[in-house]
């Protein structure tokens, strides 16, 4: 335990700045694909809804395969797989974009919950009133799901900045890319990761204590509404 | 021995609130006592700290002269774990107002969990006198049903018998058929009865008074945490001593 | 098309070095989940004990092991743990890394469903005489089973998928056999398309299984007839 505190002493001057430089790329590449996700995860879950069935399919299809392949090999198959064909990105953006197409799957799954725990009767309302289906949707179905969503898209955001990690497998320029190569190039890797792993709680804790009162909250505004 | 149950100056409280302020109670071997009272006054807590569902704040309880929850250690008395605290409590069966029976097991399976798994007996023997006691309340050709396929009154009745089963001195019976609906109710009371006459030693919280008239030894009636007024049924409700008694009769007549 | 040509000429070759890594795979997964269970439910236990330093220490495991990344996890196991002179395989760690993971997240899923059932259920077993340890294996985790199936194959499933981070620590599953294969060949479409096909296979494998588990769960009650009765 000394020994440990000893290193830190030393090194922690030099470790920290690298780490937090690098953690900020981690919230950009968390960011970035959580906007991707929810964009194309809404779409996905507006388009299931569809009176095509083939759309409804291509959403449903697009959903379960992307929940069964692990996103590390969705990462794979942007970053090196797609370069055979001539496209080729960056490891930043192959992160983003693997992270956002695969997230829009849980995302879609997310919303469809949502969207199916507005009863009923709120539709039936506003159709009622003269408001076409996606009228309905837009103004009254959506407005309240949205508040249901809350605490699930937090939770997927604060998984989606731990599973950003995963990112270093294919060198993207993260925090867990960082603290490899402080690693290796310290030979001190118990303490290395130990400091990396305590900056992504103190990144999630927070967040994570306010999802979870924001979800006691709704619990109880649901229990009386 | 003299009294089955004894409770000695027992007081429980919630946080801040007292809930029970002092009840002191003897029952005979064979007595059948309702407790009656305004909710609120306490009666469900007594019970479930007379089997420690409930550890009282202070006061001791004794079924047949042992110490029930605690025991004295030569300076002072110290809580009982829980491998003793249950060896105790099948001195004692209790009935709830929800039934609480296990809806993962048949009706017979309820009844004998406790003597294969506590009392050890083998499930031949247990299954044979599970089926006997299911017979007694009247259900023996439901042994194979599940909770969820029974009556409210004949879940009742299986939990009965399944307090039963142990074979305990006492049987506490927490306002058995206020859940129940109105005509399911009579089958139940009527096992009650039945078990009171043949010289059960039994302690029921109930609103029902008839029972309380027609089956009750002792009616005890119990306000804000104390007990006012007991006596024999005739007195208690013929020539109530208490105005707080008068008034709460008075009340359930109205109903 | 040309591709797919290729695809189908280099399949047999392919499949012969995958197939064998995807025994692994399904070798880390059963291992890790089995660990995952048990240390799930030992932490959901110790908090059903009620005692306030217990309880404190258990929380703040599975805070810290859920704020935590997977990866800086198996990291710590693999290459940190070498520094004070533990030295565990790739498989080691990747299962007990995910396995103590696990343990973390489904503790609080076996902690919900055994608070979900009725307290009542365990006080009409505490009257029969039971002890709170007897009421819990005849009585309260039976029921809590039911509940918490569903969320405990989809963990099951989740970690499937997870295994293929363990390629980080060398450990030759699915991915990391396929970065080899990749290494040696350059066909990486062709490589990483058959991997996810591979995994959407096993995945759905593991989804059907799960389903028909549930519903015999739900459905089944004889199951607890036999506890009963076989003394």
């Amino acid at each position: 335990m000394s020994d440990l505190l000893a290193v830190y002493r030393e090194h922690l001057g030099e470790w920290l700045p690298q780490l937090i430089d690098a953690a900020g790329n981690t919230v950009r590449m968390t960011v970035l694909a959580f906007i991707l996700a929810f964009i194309v995860g809404l779409a996905l879950a507006l388009i299931r809804l569809s009176p095509l069935a083939p759309l409804r399919w291509f959403a449903s299809g697009y959903i379960e395969v992307m929940r069964g392949i692990p996103t590390l090999a969705v990462l794979f198959l942007i970053y090196f797989g797609l370069a055979d064909f001539g496209i080729i990105f960056d490891a930043f953006p192959a992160a983003v974009l693997g992270f956002g197409l695969s997230g829009a799957a849980y995302m879609a799954e997310i919303f469809r919950a949502g969207i199916e725990s507005i009863h009923r009767g709120q539709m039936e309302a506003a159709l009622t009133v003269g408001m076409t289906p996606m009228a309905a949707m837009r103004w009254v179905i959506l407005p309240q799901a949205l508040r249901v969503v809350l605490p699930p898209l937090a939770n997927f955001g604060i998984a989606l900045l731990k599973d950003t990690s995963v990112a270093s497998i294919i060198s993207a320029p993260e925090l867990m890319l960082r603290a490899r190569d402080l690693a290796s190039s310290s030979f001190l890797p118990l303490e290395v990761f130990l400091l990396a792993a305590a900056i992504y709680l103190v990144m999630s804790l927070p967040v994570a204590f306010l999802t979870r009162r924001l979800e006691a909250r709704l619990a109880r505004g649901q229990a009386h509404g | 021995m003299t009294a089955l149950l004894k409770v000695v100056d027992l007081h429980k409280s919630f946080g801040a609130t007292e809930v029970i302020k002092g009840v002191n109670l003897d029952v005979a071997p064979g007595e059948t006592i309702t407790v009656i009272g305004p909710s609120g006054s306490g009666k469900t807590t007594l019970l479930r700290c007379i089997n420690y569902l409930e550890r009282p704040t202070s006061g001791h309880v004794y079924i047949a002269d042992r110490l029930i929850g605690e025991t004295w250690d030569g300076k002072q008395f110290r809580s009982v774990g829980d491998r003793e605290l249950a060896k105790e409590r099948t001195e004692m069966g209790m009935v709830f107002q929800r039934f609480n029976l296990w809806p993962h097991l048949s009706a017979l399976d309820n009844v004998t969990l406790g003597p294969i798994r506590v009392l050890k007996q083998s499930p031949e023997q247990a299954r044979a006198e599970g089926r006997a006691l299911l017979e007694k309340v009247g259900l023996g050709h439901k042994a194979d049903e599940y909770p969820e396929r029974l009556s409210g009154g004949q879940q009742q009745r299986v939990a009965i018998a399944r307090a039963l089963a142990m074979q305990p001195k006492l049987l506490l019976f927490d306002e058995p058929t206020s859940a129940l609906d109105p005509e399911l109710i009579g089958e139940v009371l009527n096992v009650m009865r039945t078990l009171a006459r043949e010289g059960r030693t039994m302690l029921v919280v109930t609103h029902e008074m008839r029972f309380a008239q027609d089956a009750a030894d002792r009616v005890i009636f119990m306000d804000h945490g104390v007990i006012v007024e007991e006596g024999p049924p005739r007195q208690l409700f013929g020539q109530p001593q208490h105005a707080r008694t008068r008034e709460f009769l008075r009340q359930v007549v109205e109903r | 098309m040309l591709f797919w040509e290729r695809f189908r000429d280099n399949l047999p070759y392919f499949l012969e070095v995958l197939i064998p890594a995807a025994g692994m795979t399904v070798r880390i997964s059963a291992g890790a989940f089995v660990l995952a269970i048990v240390v799930g439910l030992a932490l959901a236990l110790l908090q059903t004990m009620r005692m306030a330093l217990i309880t404190l220490v258990v929380r703040a495991y599975i805070e810290l092991v859920r704020g935590t990344p997977v990866l800086a996890q198996l990291f710590i196991l693999y290459f940190g743990l070498t520094q004070v002179g533990i030295r565990f395989t790739p498989v080691q760690a990747a299962i007990i890394g995910l396995g103590f993971n696990g343990g973390a997240y489904l503790a609080e899923v076996f902690r919900s469903g055994i608070e979900s059932i009725h307290r009542g259920q365990m006080e009409a077993a505490l009257t029969v005489g039971m002890t709170p340890m007897a009421a819990m294996r005849w009585v309260i985790l039976p029921q809590a089973l039911t509940v918490v199936a569903p969320p405990t194959t989809n963990y099951s499933i989740a970690l499937l998928k997870d295994t293929a981070i363990v390629s980080a620590v060398a450990a030759p599953e699915i991915m990391f056999k396929a970065r080899n294969l990749v290494m040696e060949t350059y066909l990486s479409a062709q490589i990483y398309l058959l991997v996810a096909i591979m995994y959407l296979g096993m995945s759905l494998v593991l989804s059907w299984v799960s389903r028909r588990l549930e519903r015999r769960l739900a459905v089944s009650r004889s199951i607890s007839d036999e506890t009963v009765t076989f003394a």
